[in-house]
């Protein structure tokens, strides 16, 4: 039984799913940004196998940018929190509603 | 036979993991998970040869990105939210979405496989060696830009937290 580039692209995009889910129904912001970093996880995923099984080393190069990008987004996303936590004491993802102009 | 029994062992630990990520109540929990998730996807891509990569991951999602949002739960001391899934219709969108990317992702790898399975028969796939000396000659532009990006986000990160001892 072999394990081809199927099954890792079925893995990839059920965990995909699973973060998008969390993302759609979750109410805490910070899980909502938890949830994010799996999408991104999944992503890097699916960039090593095709890596793997093209016999190309691009796709772990752009797997470390991408790392990279997630970092600096939780960075900024976390400061967020924590500025929206200060303002309105919760992080209810309904106070987000309040950027509606 | 090997390679599919650790597959399908960590693909359904990873799966596991995530789903208590997305489901579990307590934030503190769900970073705890989210780390043994990436540890569990490190070990798939050593399964692929993909080893500095898995030490990267370790490194930078588990060690950094982890204690960032760990320091950031117990900081702001937050209760358990208040579960209620008021997302109408969110089992169809997501069935959806999954029908999507599968079939997309099944496409994709009938393309690469119609253009011949080509076993990685480089010497040292994914060393430290080789993915470095790709990174510093023919990826050297997005390599110097993305340390532009986080020079940036920390310059960002300072103006925000500033900005909110201010007010």
């Amino acid at each position: 039984m072999e394990i081809t580039l199927n099954h890792y692209i079925i893995l990839s995009s059920i965990l995909f799913v699973i973060g998008a889910y969390g993302v759609l129904t979750r109410r805490n912001l910070i899980v909502v940004l938890m949830s994010l970093e799996l999408m991104l996880n999944s992503c890097n995923l699916a960039f090593i196998s095709f890596s793997y099984f093209l016999g190309d080393l691009t796709g772990q190069i752009f797997m470390i940018m991408a790392i990279t990008v997630a970092a600096a987004e939780v960075a900024v996303g976390l400061a967020f929190v924590v500025l929206i936590y200060s303002h309105n004491y919760s992080l209810d993802i309904d106070i987000l509603k309040l950027l509606r102009g | 036979m090997t390679e599919a029994v650790v597959f399908y062992i960590f693909a359904a630990l990873c799966i596991f993991g995530s789903i208590i990520v997305v489901t579990h109540k307590n934030p503190v929990a769900c970073a705890i998970s989210m780390v043994l998730t990436f540890f569990f996807t490190a070990v798939l891509f050593i399964l692929l040869r993909a080893q500095f990569v898995a030490v990267i991951q370790v490194l930078v999602y588990a060690g950094a990105i982890i204690v960032l949002f760990l320091f950031t739960v117990m900081f702001l001391n937050i209760k358990e939210e208040a579960m209620e899934f008021d997302a109408k219709n969110i089992a169809k969108k997501v069935t959806f979405l999954f029908v999507i990317i599968a079939v997309t992702g099944f496409f994709a790898s009938k393309l690469v496989l119609n253009s011949g399975p080509k076993p990685p028969n480089i010497e040292n796939f994914g060393s430290v060696e080789s993915v470095g000396r790709d990174l510093f000659t023919e990826f050297l532009l997005p390599f110097e830009l993305t340390s532009v990006l986080i020079i940036v986000a920390i310059i960002g990160v300072v103006t925000i937290a500033r900005r909110s001892k201010g007010t």
